[in-house]
């Protein structure tokens, strides 16, 4: 390497003298050089070795202090993936859903348990309570976006079905369907909307901590197959 | 309308036997004469687990390229593109989540909290870009970090900083990681993730503040190369340690140094340092008392910063949601009036006493109390150290690159007129 420096500087040399900058040019290489012999016996003198081992000593310490934090944390390492869900039966429908999320709009939506769903025809998560009218009529819905579609099926019963493109999450029919029918209708994380974030904005502030971790292998509670106590 | 009339009676019996129906169904499925087939909800899967290994394994390979490009191939145009990848994958792509500087959070709640678990990938996101700046210097900041990408192409006439400035705000990441991990621990907030000026310009939608703040930072960012990584950021305060002791590192020059100067304007960033002048060492020679006096004082900035942190505990408590709701509870209770309070009205009928509330708030107090005293004695070691690193002295005989603060972004060297 030495030697590869030196030629180099021979050449540049008469590079250089051919210059006009000539004297400037000799003594920056002057310089150069005497720096240059310097270094040679830094690097070998006892103070520069001793250096040497501190640092490697400390990147050492440095490397087993991240070997602990990596082995206790590993203590509760899954290998699962998990990603956030409402618990249908704690939720109450605050509607901090609707306006929490990182999503706009949320990620939360309504989902119908059929299964749970009684047919009515005075659906309380379709018609608001205080209408003027007993009827169909928009402003008798109480469905913001009008994202629950309501179909006749056979007397005295309807299908209520939700278009996911236009809920938001608001959890209005919810609170209706829960407060006066079965509450098949409830709010879920759609997990291909949700984002997964490392805390759930939602989560934090839910006031009725409904919101958890759970296995991405299960990641609906939907009610039916979904129970209070626990997963059937 | 007899149907009508036989509905609204049992609507109206029902509404005021609610309790004993609650678990039942109220009103049963009806059984379908017309071969009526019922519909099952629509539950979309979510990300497959295997896709987060391959988040994993481009970590991996663009830390590798990074460090490569850094101590071997030393092309910024090879490291720019690098970045403008991370930042359409870990940036634009993966949304900003996951990031190797929250995963401190999940950590150090891991670590605090039994209950919860880490995943293999959050750790191995944590673990790897140390791993790698313990030996090559902080190429994960150049090459894969998408914030720092982001900031770095934005650059445009970078300013230099007086270094008591740089000395100053450079004490702010610190506050940060204090305080970071002592929010997480608790299990209180994951204040880098809600507070991460970028994600919102990742994600293309977030809280009307956040946004103002992303784009003030990049915006600053033309002017103060890199604020985020520079100022705020938690975890380049780990990745600085790391880096300060780093096997190889980024070099300016290829061979020996010159002293031809024409790099040291050519970071953005105020990390190359300059050769020792020698008139200054003459200067510093009375500094050897100041050392003593300076390195005395350190356990007695511990243990003010201790004592102050011990001291905020009450206030910095409020944060969590708990302790906020028992104290509000406690110190105005006219607020179980409100209707409008939710967290309020949500806890008065989940049928939790007040005792329990209290005794669980009164629990992350106690975390908080030492948590406070840990925090507030780090930050003191902190200041101290930064005080007494104002006085040590070490001989520089060229320009090189600050171990703990360069960046590896390699734009000094296309300045270096020394070649191979």
């Amino acid at each position: 390497m030495l030697f590869s420096s030196q030629s180099r500087r021979s050449l540049r040399r008469i590079i250089v003298l051919q210059d006009p900058y000539v004297k400037i040019a000799v003594n920056m290489l002057n310089v150069n050089s005497h720096k240059q012999i310097r270094g040679i016996e830094m690097e070998n003198s006892p103070k520069n070795s001793r250096r040497d081992f501190i640092k490697k000593g400390t990147r050492l310490s440095l490397l087993l202090t991240l070997g602990a934090v990596g082995g206790i944390a590993a203590k509760h390492l899954t290998g699962e993936k998990y990603v956030w869900q409402i618990d249908p039966f704690k939720c109450t429908q605050c509607g901090r859903c609707a306006t929490s999320c990182v999503m706009s709009p949320s990620a939360v939506k309504c989902i119908h348990a059929y299964d749970l769903c009684g047919y009515c025809d005075l659906c309380g998560g379709y018609l608001k309570p205080d209408a003027n009218q007993r009827s169909t009529a928009a402003e008798n819905q109480l469905c913001p976006t009008a994202a629950i579609q309501r179909k006749y099926i056979e007397e005295p019963y309807f299908e209520y079905v939700i278009d996911e493109s236009l809920c938001i999450g608001c959890a209005k029919c919810v609170k209706g369907c829960t407060s006066f029918g079965n509450g098949s209708l409830h709010l879920q994380i759609i997990q291909n909307r949700c984002l997964n974030c490392n805390e759930c904005s939602i989560a934090r502030l839910c006031p009725s901590e409904a919101i958890s971790r759970v296995k991405a292998s299960n990641p609906y509670k939907v009610k039916g197959s979904f129970t209070k106590e626990g997963k059937s | 309308m007899d149907k009508w009339i036989k509905i609204a009676l049992i609507f109206t019996l029902l509404i005021f036997s609610l309790e004993g129906f609650a678990q039942k169904q109220r009103f049963p499925k009806p059984e379908f004469g017309t071969g009526y087939s019922q519909p099952t909800p629509v539950t979309p899967e979510p990300r497959a687990l295997a896709l987060e290994y391959t988040d994993v394994i481009v970590l991996l390979i663009v830390l590798s390229l990074s460090s490569w490009i850094a101590i071997k191939d030393r092309s910024r145009k090879k490291m720019l593109w690098l970045s403008v990848f991370t930042l359409l994958y870990f940036g634009f792509y993966r949304d900003g989540c996951i990031c190797a500087i929250g995963s401190v959070q999940n950590v150090a709640l891991t670590i605090f909290d039994p209950g919860y678990a880490i995943s293999i990938t959050t750790l191995l996101f944590f673990l790897l870009p140390l791993i790698f700046t313990l030996y090559f210097g902080r190429t994960f900041c150049a090459g894969a970090c998408p914030l720092g990408a982001i900031q770095d192409l934005l650059i445009v006439k970078p300013l230099s900083l007086p270094e008591w400035l740089r000395k100053t705000l450079g004490i702010l990441p610190y506050l940060y990681l204090a305080l970071a991990v002592l929010f997480a621990a608790t299990g209180t907030d994951f204040i880098i993730c809600r507070y991460d000026p970028f994600v919102g310009i990742f994600r293309m939608d977030a809280a009307f503040h956040m946004v103002i703040i992303g784009i003030a930072f990049l915006l600053m960012g033309m002017f103060v190369a890199r604020p985020y990584c520079r100022f705020l950021c938690p975890y380049g305060v780990l990745l600085n340690w790391m880096s300060k002791f780093s096997k190889w590192h980024l070099a300016i020059t290829p061979a020996a140094c010159i002293q031809c100067k024409l790099c040291s304007d050519s970071c953005p960033f105020d990390a190359i340092d300059y050769p020792t002048d020698e008139k200054q060492v003459k200067q510093r020679i009375w500094g050897v008392n100041r050392f003593l006096v300076y390195a005395v004082l350190i356990p007695l900035w511990i243990i003010i910063g201790g004592y102050a942190g011990s001291k905020a505990h009450v206030w910095i408590s409020k944060a969590n949601p708990k302790v906020y709701l028992a104290e509000l509870l406690i110190s105005k209770p006219e607020v179980r009036l409100d209707e409008k309070n939710l967290d309020v009205q949500a806890f008065l009928s989940s049928g939790k006493s007040m005792e329990m509330l209290v005794d669980e708030a009164s629990v992350i107090r106690r975390k908080f109390y030492f948590g406070g005293w840990i925090a507030g004695g780090f930050m003191g070691l902190v200041i101290g150290m930064t005080l007494l690193n104002q006085i040590i002295f070490r001989t520089k005989k060229d320009y090189q690159p600050n171990k703990g603060n360069c960046y590896s972004c390699v734009r000094c060297v296309t300045y270096c007129p020394v070649k191979n």
